[in-house]
């Protein structure tokens, strides 16, 4: 993956880049092997947009988002590259220089909203203390914002609420607590890693909408990390599809689900049901699982569940490159759309290959799902 | 709340009735008549006396019937009279008692004091120099014995600079708070030494497990200081081993203080108990071993309500 900044700033202007990440690696040294978790990721997110990072369980997406907070913490970890976030690098900054940007300028609202609640602490403590060491507010303001915060996140009798501890509340109402938690000192980038995995399916799209309204409310930007193509679709404004640790494609949203170019962006996409399909339609899943991200496969990483996948993939990895559109990026020797992916196609079908084959059904059915 | 109350309530009854009864059990299995050690070594063995004396004392009764006498007169405090010094065992409990429990409480104080910073300053550098240092430090304060350490302190705070009594036991009510504490002082350091010990490790392996939750990740990404994560975050669900661990401590040194009592001559229970048992005093030991199996039970009742306060999720059960 090269080294240079790859921008999508020619869409929407230079001057209002708030995130500009460049060749991040994040790498775990675990005993002898080093796992590449996140392994040359570039990205810019601009002021008041939201960015979509999508990928499977283990493709690295969580610890990118860390990698950009700069909050992991375990000694073993190794990040480099460079992360600028209003001018500012943040890879090897201080930890006092962090601490006034976390929770102040960037926060996070983290997958479980079970576990990232102290149990032991009232809701209204969790809501404000953060508030009051930053900007220093009193105790009764604090507890006035807190009430305001609640309120926001549409929790109902908030005076209530904020003498609860954790386990007084429901799923979502942990995780509108944990918003509100984020949204305290007013940060100008939110990370929403995987927020509503945890919840329920109806909870789910009140605390997306919850977080897409705040997004707009607040004029902040967002991450928004998620496994499902699905919630991005209609939430976003670029999307990075991530795949064992880097970054395979890379558009806006309306151009990668109108022109997707790598096959595993096509497998995501296959893998969301659909409500237009008939009953009982199988739902399409990769073949395989991600790779060990200790022992990386030479070329590339996706090779093995690939229905296009050929001699050149398992050799040479392929870099992320420009299409017409200079803000569209892909990885990918045989891309989706093309003729040589339709030939590739066509060899793996004849050679059996499962993935192969369900691939071309699909095609044929949907019409190439692009 | 008042349900785990009853509850405790009705095991300590249950409780009390074991440990009576084991304890009554013991001493008359003790070797040697009662009576000889009552009438001593020299009186000429008149068996008209000694039948005389047994009778007196109802030793002639069989083991059950002796039993539920002083079973019931325990019940409305009457614990009986030494056999040998003719006090009220009553009486030589709250005499002695106060100053043996100043000591255990004095000690644990002394022992958090130190534990909670060792240990959460272990689990915070976790496998660096400081966390190495101080298990190094807990591992030779855990292998010497209190009594080295009361020697130890001895030599230095008395002898060599004058500063502390070397012994003996200044009362709060009649010589002053600052007088007693002087004379409690360095027996409690020698009490704590071990038990700083042990607390400093169980604080440090279960903040380490603390660390590694959520909610810590959590609260570093507000930008929240290390030392407010580790004392307003960490420290309270991190307390729970612990705070068993001095409730049965506390137990242990109200019974169990009796080499440092012996060696700062401190007229505490442990003191007495031996006492009692070296002249067979029956009643003596059973008195103080009911009492301190009630402090027991009720200091570890106190413990398990305690939990509900550090955590709230244990309120509900």
């Amino acid at each position: 993956m090269g080294v240079e900044v790859l921008s999508t700033d020619a869409m929407s202007g230079a001057s209002d880049a708030l995130l500009t990440v460049t060749d991040l690696r994040t790498h775990f040294h675990v005993g002898e092997h080093v796992v590449k978790a996140v392994d040359g990721v570039s990205l810019t997110v601009h002021k008041g947009k939201t960015l979509g990072i999508v990928g499977e369980s283990g493709s690295g997406k969580t610890v990118l988002s860390r990698s950009i907070m700069g909050i992991n913490t375990a000694p073993n970890i190794e990040t480099s590259g460079s992360v600028t976030y209003n001018g500012t690098e943040l890879v090897g900054s201080s930890r006092s220089t962090m601490r006034k940007l976390w929770g102040a300028e960037m926060s996070m609202v983290f997958q479980d909203p079970m576990t990232s609640l102290n149990p032991v602490v009232k809701v209204g403590r969790q809501v404000t203390e953060h508030l009051r060491s930053h900007q220093g507010v009193s105790k009764s303001e604090a507890r006035q914002a807190a009430i305001e915060l609640l309120k926001w996140v549409r929790i109902p009798e908030p005076e209530k609420r904020l003498e609860n501890y954790p386990h007084q509340m429901s799923g979502g109402m942990r995780q509108r607590v944990c918003i509100a938690i984020a949204l305290a000192c007013g940060p100008k980038l939110l990370f929403a890693d995987e927020p509503t995995t945890a919840l329920d399916v109806t909870v789910q799209h009140q605390i997306l909408n919850l977080l897409s309204q705040q997004q707009r409310e607040r004029d902040m930007a967002m991450v928004l990390v998620t496994h499902d193509l699905g919630v991005v679709a209609t939430r976003t404004d670029e999307i990075a599809v991530m795949y064992a640790g880097r970054v395979v494609e890379q558009a806006s949203t309306s151009t990668l689900f109108d022109d997707m170019r790598h096959p595993y962006t096509q497998s995501l996409f296959w893998s969301i049901p659909k409500t237009s399909e008939p009953k009982h339609t199988r739902l399409s899943a990769i073949v395989g699982r991600p790779p060990n991200l200790a022992a990386l496969p030479p070329g590339c990483s996706f090779a093995a569940r690939c229905p296009y996948a050929q001699d050149v993939c398992r050799e040479q990895a392929p870099e992320l490159q420009p299409t017409e559109d200079p803000s569209h990026l892909f990885a990918c020797h045989l891309p989706v759309g093309s003729d040589e992916g339709r030939r590739a196609l066509e060899v793996n079908v004849q050679l059996g290959l499962p993935q192969a084959k369900s691939a071309a059904l699909r095609a044929t059915v949907a019409g190439g799902g692009r | 709340m008042l349900k785990v109350v009853v509850a405790r309530l009705v095991r300590l009854v249950g409780t009390l009735f074991a440990v009576t009864f084991l304890t009554f059990g013991m001493t008359a299995l003790l070797p040697g008549d009662p009576v000889n050690a009552i009438l001593g070594v020299e009186t000429v063995r008149d068996p008209a006396v000694i039948a005389e004396i047994r009778a007196d004392l109802g030793l002639d009764n069989p083991f059950i019937v002796r039993y539920f006498s002083w079973l019931g007169d325990a019940f409305t405090g009457d614990l009986g009279k030494s056999w040998i010094t003719d006090q009220q065992v009553m009486e030589t409990i709250t005499q002695r008692l106060p100053v043996t429990a100043e000591l255990a409480f004095l000690s644990i104080i002394l022992a958090l004091i130190f534990a909670i910073p060792i240990g959460v300053l272990g689990a915070y550098k976790q496998g660096k120099w400081q966390d190495n240092a101080s298990s190094a430090g807990v591992q030779v304060a855990l292998s010497v014995p209190n009594f080295i350490v009361g020697i130890f302190l001895i030599w230095l705070f008395a002898v060599k600079l004058g500063w502390l009594p070397a012994s003996n036991w200044s009362r709060p009510s009649t010589d002053g708070i600052w007088a007693n504490l002087k004379t409690a002082i360095m027996p409690a350091s020698a009490l704590a030494m071990t038990q700083m010990a042990i607390f400093s490790r169980l604080i440090r392996s279960d903040m380490v497990s603390t660390l590694q939750e959520n909610y810590i990740l959590a609260a570093r990404s507000k930008g929240l200081s290390d030392r407010f994560i580790l004392f307003r975050h960490a420290l309270r669900p991190s307390s729970l081993s612990v705070m068993t661990i001095v409730g049965i401590n506390f137990g242990a040194l109200l019974g169990g203080t009796v080499i440092i009592e012996t060696l700062f001559a401190i007229p505490g229970v442990g003191f007495r108990l031996i006492n009692a048992i070296s002249q067979r005093d029956i009643i003596v030991i059973q008195g103080i071993t009911v009492f301190i199996a009630t402090v027991y039970v009720v200091i570890n009742t106190i413990v398990d309500l305690l939990y509900a306060v550090v955590d709230p999720r244990i309120r509900r059960r």
